[in-house]
């Protein structure tokens, strides 16, 4: 039924496209007057008119004809289901899988009975939507059909429907992230202030804690352990890995840039660039095998042959091989920006009788700055969001260290071995990562905030 | 026949004497440049004197930033490019490999059609040569530097108090005087300048004209120009290039009033070009 709806509205979208062009050619040839608009301009509008409504209708009324046939089957059920959110929860997925005729065992008369409610709502429902999508789409064509006149500004009318849609999608990325931000912090709050949760830590215990160990936690309800739900140890090893790897990817990542940019012939750079950019495309899980079997010995063996005592899984080996994960971001990007300095800067510095390099240091890079440091924050958030370099090579342990020859986790990290496997919901260990994902959201909004106010204040603008 | 003896007789008479008695400042000797096959500039011959103007003018085209760009061996950025035959100053051949291009730079100043002035401060733009060449011992020195290639350039007045704010935030005919300024900061010998004006309004045009005309004194400007009446106000010589070739070269007076080549004439009379 949805797809015979989707053909009727492509062909009903096409058709009035199509008549509106000819009626209005037709004016076009035949009347004293020049049209305003083109007869394109009077088709899109045409089919702009039966599309979006036709779209609009079927979205929003599916929505609503759910909620209805929900909420009528679920009127039938006793008072105490209607109230309690799990049980009504399970009550509407039986509802539905009877209603799709995917329920095992035996149904209740009541389930019956609201199963017919909810298909019978949801067919009356749908024939609603599609009569009134379609009759939108004609009374739309008829609009449009009687209004092409040669005076008539289809043109411009056509903008303010693009105008409309580029706002709609817009507006659709915007929702999205608050809902998100929105949901992460709902749940954080739980963590944070619902006292049905058992084990919460208190906010400054979280910030501040020195000890993370949600495992303990889960039993802390239970004996008089003490809850470990100290964020500290988690952030360190995050900011220890990620510093680690713009170690590696900053100074080689931008030097492959000025090289590229500078100094390749074109021949070179053609076939150099694009294998730097396949490192960005290996999947992480390759580079995490890479590191914890490759990288990580040979850090120990080097390590040990200093006389230094290296773990077996170390913040070194994965920053390492995180570093080469994110050195295309940084080269790539910078060299486009290199490129785009204009030439006439550097003929300026050469007439002045700069040596390359020091038209290089001196006038691109300060001109590439801004660009640069998109570059380097673009990494610096895979790095921070980088999550199977980690566990691969780095490890779980939650050290509060330092030292890059020791074990340690990330943020990503915990919020994957948290929510990996059967959670329920409101524990507070499964709480605990939406927490963590809250404050990462928060951490990278501040690097970029700041990378935001360095950028202006640096900027140097040409044209 | 006897017209053209006529015209070169008249010409020496108008030719100012001291022209001739200056020793040549740039001398360039059978020059050719080539860009891959493309010959863009063929056996080209000219004496440019020192404290005075020259300018350069010619249809688009035929070769006249190609020439200035052999002066201080810009070309040599473009790799395609060859320039073959002798070209001195102060008898020195610029294209000896014992000499550092670097600083032939330093004593070959330039300035280029479109304002280029780098995304520093006004200050830094015209502190950028001497920083880099060492030119200024201290603070107070680099001071006094770009203080005075300032107030050279006729831009004092108007960012004396702004020095700090970017030299990109200046109006067209500012960044143009800027980054004359900063040419001037490096003190050179030769000034070369591809078509300054013709990104100006007339206003700012009209105040680089006088700007040159103060500055000829003391250095050997090198002009190219698209506007005929710009090459006669601001400068003494003039040379007219035709498709890679020097056609003829003499007081400004005399190439716009006689000149001896029939391409000239079609080009100052507005025929072609
Ligand atoms: N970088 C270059 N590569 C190849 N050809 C060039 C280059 N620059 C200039 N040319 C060619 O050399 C000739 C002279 O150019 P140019 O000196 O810029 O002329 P003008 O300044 O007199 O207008 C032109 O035919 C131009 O196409
Ligand atoms: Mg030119």
């Amino acid at each position: 039924m949805t797809v015979a709806y989707f053909a009727v509205l492509a062909a009903l979208t096409f058709a009035a496209y199509a008549v509106a062009v000819r009626r209005s050619s037709a004016i076009a040839v035949a009347g004293p007057v020049r049209l305003h608009s083109l007869p394109a301009y009077h088709g899109l509008l045409a089919a702009s008119v039966v599309l979006v409504p036709m779209l609009l209708i079927y979205l929003i009324g599916s929505q609503l004809v759910t909620t209805l046939a929900t909420s009528n089957a679920l009127s039938q059920f006793p008072a105490d289901v209607q109230s309690d959110v799990m049980k009504s929860g399970s009550a509407l997925r039986d509802v539905r899988n009877l209603a799709a005729g995917q329920h095992s065992g035996d149904a209740s008369p009541v389930l019956t009975s609201a199963a017919a409610t909810y298909s019978a709502w949801l067919e009356r429902g749908t024939y609603a939507i599609y009569g009134a999508g379609i009759l939108a789409a004609f009374l739309g064509l008829a609009m449009s059909l009687a209004s092409i006149k040669p005076s008539f500004r289809a043109r411009t009318h056509f903008e303010s429907v693009v105008n409309i849609v580029l706002m709609a999608c817009a507006g659709v990325a915007i929702l999205t992230t608050i809902g998100i931000v929105a949901s992460v912090f709902t749940e954080t709050m739980r963590f944070f202030f619902d006292p049905a949760i058992k084990g919460r830590p208190g906010v400054l215990e979280f910030l501040f804690g020195t000890e993370w160990n949600p495992q303990q936690a889960m039993r802390a309800d239970q004996g008089d352990i003490k809850s470990a739900y100290g964020f500290i140890p988690l952030l360190t090893g995050t900011l220890l890995i990620t510093f680690i790897a713009i170690c590696v990817a900053g100074p080689l990542g931008l030097l492959s840039a000025i090289y590229l940019a500078e100094y390749a012939t074109p021949k070179m750079r053609k076939y150099a660039k694009p294998v730097l950019e396949i490192l960005a495309g290996i999947p992480t899980v390759v580079l995490g095998f890479f590191a914890a079997l490759t990288v990580a010995p040979l850090v120990r063996g080097a390590g040990a042959s200093i006389g230094l005592d290296v773990a077996s899984e170390s913040a070194l080996a994965a920053g390492l091989v995180m570093g080469m994960m994110i050195i295309p971001f940084i080269s790539s990007l910078s060299d486009d920006v290199i490129n785009a300095v204009p030439q006439s800067l550097r003929d300026g510095a050469f007439a002045l009788g700069a040596t390359k390099s020091e038209t290089i240091k001196q006038v691109v890079l300060p001109a590439a700055l801004p660009g640069i440091v998109s570059a380097f924050m673009l990494a610096i958030s895979r790095a921070i969001g980088e999550t199977m370099i980690v566990v691969m090579a780095a490890g779980l342990a939650a050290n509060l260290t330092i030292n890059p020859l020791d074990a340690v986790t990330t943020i990503t990290v915990q919020i994957k071995t948290i929510l990996v496997g059967d959670q329920e919901f409101d524990s507070a260990k499964t709480l605990a990562a939406f927490a963590l994902g809250f404050v990462l959201f928060f951490v990278t909004l501040i690097l970029n905030f700041i990378a935001q106010r360095f950028v202006r204040k640096y900027r140097e603008q040409y044209d | 026949m006897d017209m053209t003896v006529a015209n070169r007789i008249e010409a020496e008479r108008l030719a100012p004497v001291t022209t001739a008695a200056k020793p040549a400042k740039v001398t360039a000797k059978d020059v050719n440049v080539y860009y891959g096959e493309k010959h863009a500039l063929k056996h080209v011959n000219v004496d440019i004197p020192d404290r005075g103007v020259m300018s350069f003018i010619g249809p688009s085209g035929c070769g006249k930033s190609t020439f200035l760009r052999c002066i201080n061996r810009m070309n040599d950025t473009i790799s395609s490019c060859k320039v073959t035959g002798l070209i001195t100053i102060d008898n020195q051949d610029i294209y000896d490999p014992a000499l550092d291009v670097v600083q032939l730079r330093a004593r070959v100043g330039m300035v280029f059609q479109k304002p280029n002035p780098f995304p520093k401060s006004i200050y830094d733009n015209v502190a950028y040569g001497p920083r880099i060449h060492g030119l200024a011992n201290n603070k107070s020195e680099l001071d006094q530097i770009v203080t005075a290639s300032l107030e050279k350039a006729g831009l004092w007045g108007e960012v004396k108090d702004r020095l700090q704010d970017s030299g990109t935030g200046l109006s067209g005919g500012q960044q143009q005087r800027l980054c004359i300024a900063r040419a001037i900061a490096v003190n050179p010998e030769v000034i070369l300048m591809d078509e300054p004006c013709s990104a100006l309004d007339p206003i700012a045009t009209a105040k680089i004209e006088t700007l040159i005309d103060d500055l000829r004194s003391n250095y050997c400007i090198i002009i190219v120009t698209h506007s005929m009446q710009q090459a006669a106000r601001v400068s003494q010589r003039t040379a007219f290039f035709h498709l890679g070739t020097l056609v003829e070269e003499g007081p400004t007076e005399q190439i716009f009033s006689m000149p001896h080549d029939q391409r000239t004439q079609d080009y100052i009379t507005g025929r072609f070009g």
